[in-house]
This record gives C-alpha cells, structure tokens and sequence, in this order.
C-alpha cells in the first residue's frame, strides 16, 4: 500500500500558486527523497501533507485515507514534520524536556520520565540539555530536539525538512544512521527535502527533482549514483554536486 | 605585510549555570586578512558564538573575554555601544545560522534591505527601490517585485538566506561573518552567491569568516580552514589540504561526509572518548 499518494495537487498561498499538478506515491517503508531548487516548493508540499498549508486542490491521502484540509489529530499521530527552521518550530519558552513530553500529553500518553531521556540519548542529546531553553542551544542541538520531538509519537511517516543541513558531518552521519535504523525496525515512511544529493544517495530509495513548482524528474536514486538522471535540470544539479565533491 | 584587519587572542565565552559557569569558547586565537577564512567543526563547539562576540552580540548572562579583539586599530572590547552600532552592519556584517529568525518579522524584504543600503549611501527612494531589486536578482531570487514585498514568514529557507546575505553584502562591509549561509540553497543558486561574495573580496578587499558545515565547500571556496572542537580550535590548514589533516576529530570528520556513489549500509561515527581526555 502507498503510505503517500499526491494526485495533481496544486498549493498556494493567497493568489501565488506555488506547487502545480503534481502527482506523487511514496510506498510504506520507502525514503523519498525531494531536491530541487530553492524556493521550487518543496516545503510546501510536505506542510500540505501535514495539513499547515491548508490551501489546496486535488487529492492527498495517507495510507489511503484522504485527507481533509485542516491539522487532524488522528493524522498529527500517523504522521510528523521535521522542519526546516528548528527555531520556528519550537516555542522560545519551552524547555528542551517540555517540547519532547507535549506531545505525549497532548495524546494522553504516559512514560515521559522515561521516553524523554531515551529519546535525547538516541538523538545524541546530552542530558544537561534536558531543561534548557532553544536559544541556549547551538543550531544542531536545536535541529536534534526537533528530530526527536517528531520521534516522540512513534509516527509511521516522517517529513523531514533539511533534517541535517545544521549539523556538523559526525552528527550528521548518527542521525542518518539513526533514521536509516529506525526505518528499518519501525517500517517507517520517510519523504526527505534536502540540497544534499550524497544525503539522498545514502538514505533514499527513489528521488523527485523539483523546479519552479513542478515536479521535473523522478527516478531510482541508482540515477543519482550512476549520473543517469535525464531532464537538463535534474542533470546539471547532479553534474554540480559531482564536481565539488570530486575536486 | 599590511596589518590585518582583525586580530582575535584567546577568545573565552561563559555562561552561568545552575550547576556552575561553563566556558563554550575556550582560548580562541586567530587573524583575518583580505582573505576567506572557514570555520569548521563540531555542532556546539562554538563557531557562532565566536562569529558573535565579534559583534558584541552575546546576551547576558553570557560573558566575553579576550587578550585581543581589535578590528582596524579599533579596540571591539572597549568600544562604546554607540559605537559599536555605527561598525555593526556598515563594517562588519553577519550572516545569522536562522535567517528567517533574524530578519525584522514585520518590514518587508524590500524594506529591510532598503534600509541596510541608506546606511551606507544617501540615495532618492525610488533608486533605493531599484538597487534592492537589483541585489535581491543578483542573489538568484526569480521575480524580485513580489519578493520586495513579502514578510520573512513568506519565504523558502533558502530564499531567507539569500534575503540575508543581500541585507549584509549591500553596505559593502570590511568584514562578513556568514554562519552556515548556504546550507539552504541548491547547488547551482549556491555557486552564484558564492561568486557575488567573492567578487567584494577581490573588488573591495573584504574579509570573509565563512562558517559552515559542508566540507567540499570550504575547503573549495576557503583559503584557509580552523577546525574546532569543544570550544577550542584544534587544526588550521590551508584550504586545499583539508584532506591531509591530521587531528583525529579532522580525520572523522572527513570519513563521515556521504559520498554521491555512497553504499556503505552505515556512516563511521566519531568515538570521541579516544582524543577527549587530552
Ligand atoms: N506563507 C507564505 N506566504 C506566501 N508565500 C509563501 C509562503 N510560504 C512560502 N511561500 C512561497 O512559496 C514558494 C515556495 O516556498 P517553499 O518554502 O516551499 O520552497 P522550498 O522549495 O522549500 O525552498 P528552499 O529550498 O529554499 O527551502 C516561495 O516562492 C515562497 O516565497
Ligand atoms: N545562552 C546560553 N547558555 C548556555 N549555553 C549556551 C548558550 N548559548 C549557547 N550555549 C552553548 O554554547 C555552545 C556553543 O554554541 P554555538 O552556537 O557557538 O555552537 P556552534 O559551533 O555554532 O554549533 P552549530 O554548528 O550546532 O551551530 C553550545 O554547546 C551551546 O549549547
Ligand atoms: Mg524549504
Ligand atoms: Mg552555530
């Protein structure tokens, strides 16, 4: 079953139409990566998924269900966003152990004792953080907590927005290690923006190409590896991502 | 030689805890010329706070010492505040790691830029107008006009950063910090505000701290590097040696960074308990 079917959505904001017709399915248990240029629309598709960008036409469905156009709880535990800016998403007044238990709280969950320093562990937080405030953070630790307050539901899909682009190589390699193993355990469903190609080549199974609102090219990331992408776009992205790594 | 134009001698930030003051930036020393120097290393080993202190941007209770911080014969530590706000922006510029955070959440792109540009030329409005235009096109956003008028909330991670380093480049300052200023853009958008930055540092002399995490990057772009770690700078090379750096942590750096052919089933993670006790 498709754990994410897009059927010729269109999104936008106001009267700028930002995302046209595009039609996407990502299988349970596959990572899919979405590269493209900056300001294509990328953030835009996975905050329509996740019901924030509430102005759209065409169909979403999660696990074949079709979604409405507002924030559902029943979808929140299924399905969370990691987003691009960590500071946006967490509250300036809220201490790392307070992000990390909301959301069991807000599900009527119990365990935050526990889960919240099992969690930091596994995100590779150090536990002197648990009770200080984001602005007290580097700019990795705060992207850490965002990862780990999105693991707290134990949700079945993941969107993550630049998960790593904070994050200096080392931790970058935990995490990607972390959600490759979680993937694989959990059967989770990841849909992965990021600039970073060697990102994608190491976690994804397929990737879209986006530009100027559409999607250009998807292929098997074998395309990605091999340098076998076909549209002109698709091609140069890979081509100048190949010479800086080579030279 | 001709004198650098900032000279920084064992650099220390605290901040008090409840269970005691830590110090996050440990004995930082370094010079910048005309040249592009990379700062790369560890998440929280301090690199902002670094780049920050040079502005005298660290907030209470934070603390800042040094033996030495002084830009153009100016001592930054003594300096009054009044001071400080006509070298802030106008001579040396910083790119913030959370643009989009940074930005005034109420004044339009096209505002804030505007506003950057008087304080370095007096112009008529509608020339101020045009030259924002210009700059925001010369940073590869497609279709200014709209742009010029969005709020930061209305814009792409990447088109924040790009809106930032227009903000920071227009008064042609002596000094960039930029702190992770590309890690939103594409690859081809990157290559061209590269090449904007570049062309003050060679037309104008700037010097440039450019902080960021993507090692191809620096050590492509960067003359020099310093790598740090836990509040300290343990290696500096030249750029083009970064792969024959030789500490420990530079080495694990290098073996984590995903390669476009990559098929290893797992990353090499740093052990850092090997080198920590030193
Ligand atoms: N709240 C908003 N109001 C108006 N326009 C918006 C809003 N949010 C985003 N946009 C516009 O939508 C377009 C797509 O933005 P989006 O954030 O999806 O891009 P992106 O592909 O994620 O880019 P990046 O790689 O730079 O993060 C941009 O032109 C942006 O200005
Ligand atoms: N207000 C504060 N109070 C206490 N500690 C702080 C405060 N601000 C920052 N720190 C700590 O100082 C250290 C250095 O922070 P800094 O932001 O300079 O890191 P960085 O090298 O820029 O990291 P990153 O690459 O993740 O952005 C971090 O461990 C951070 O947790
Ligand atoms: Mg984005
Ligand atoms: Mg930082």
């Amino acid at each position: 079953m498709n754990a994410i079917s897009l059927r010729n959505v269109d999104i936008a904001y106001g009267d700028t139409r930002v995302v046209e017709d595009l039609s996407l399915d990502v299988a349970e248990g596959e990572c899919f990566g979405l590269v493209g240029e900056s300001g294509s629309g990328k953030s835009t598709v996975l905050r329509a998924v996740t019901g924030l960008a509430p102005d759209w036409t065409g169909e979403i469905s999660l696990f074949g269900q079709p979604r409405g156009k507002a924030i559902d709880r029943k979808f929140a535990a299924l399905c969370q966003m990691v987003f691009q800016d960590p500071y946006g998403s967490l509250h300036p007044r809220q201490t790392v152990d307070a992000a990390l238990s909301e959301p069991l709280a807000i599900h009527g969950l119990g365990g935050a004792d526990t889960r919240v320093p099992e969690m930091m562990a596994a995100c590779g937080l150090d536990p002197r953080f648990r009770f200080r405030l984001p602005h007290q953070l580097s700019g990795g630790q705060r992207q850490r907590v965002a990862i780990a307050r999105a693991l707290m539901l134990k949700p079945k899909i993941l969107l993550l927005d630049e998960p790593t682009s904070a994050l200096d190589v080392s931790v970058q390699a935990e995490i990607l290690n972390l959600l490759k193993r979680l993937r694989r355990e959990q059967k989770l469903t990841y849909i992965l923006v990021t600039h970073d190609l060697p990102v994608v080549s190491f976690l994804c199974d397929r990737l879209a190409v986006m530009r100027q609102g559409r999607v250009v090219e998807v292929a098997p990331v074998e395309a990605l590896r091999h340098n076998a992408m076909t549209h002109p776009y698709a091609r140069e992205l890979v081509e100048k991502s190949a010479n800086r790594v080579s030279a | 030689m001709t004198a650098p134009l900032l000279e920084v001698a064992n650099l220390r930030v605290r901040f008090p805890t409840p269970t005691g003051t830590v110090e996050v930036v440990r004995g930082v020393s370094f010079t910048l010329g005309r040249e592009r120097l990379g700062i790369v290393g560890e998440s929280g080993s301090g690199k902002s706070l670094t780049g920050r202190s040079i502005l005298r941007l660290i907030r209470k209770p934070g603390e800042v010492t040094a033996d030495r911080l002084r830009f153009e014969g100016i001592d930054l530590l003594s300096a009054s505040e009044w001071q400080m706000r006509g070298i802030r922006g106008a001579r040396i510029s910083m790119v913030m790691q959370d643009p989009k955070f940074s930005l005034n959440p109420v004044m339009t792109v096209g505002e804030q830029i505007g506003e950057a540009l008087a304080v370095h030329e007096h112009l008529p409005r509608r020339q101020i107008r045009s030259r924002v235009l210009e700059m925001l096109e010369a940073v590869q956003i497609r279709d200014p006009q709209r742009v010029f008028g969005l709020y930061p909330h209305e814009l792409s991670g990447g088109m924040g950063q790009r809106v930032m380093i227009a903000m920071m480049l227009i008064p042609e300052p002596s000094i960039l910090i930029a702190d992770e200023p590309t890690s939103a853009l594409d690859v081809s958008v990157q290559g061209e505000v590269l090449r904007l930055m570049n062309d003050l540092i060679t037309r104008k002399g700037m010097g440039l701290i450019f902080i960021s995490h993507d090692l191809h990057l620096v050590s492509q772009f960067c003359d020099r590097i310093l790598v740090m770690y836990r509040g300290r700078i343990v290696e500096e090379c030249a750029a083009g040696e970064l792969d024959r750096a030789t500490h420990p942590y530079t080495r694990g750096l290098i073996a984590s960074v995903p390669r476009m052919d990559e098929t290893r089933a797992e990353l090499p993670v740093l052990d850092r308990s090997q080198w920590e006790q030193a």
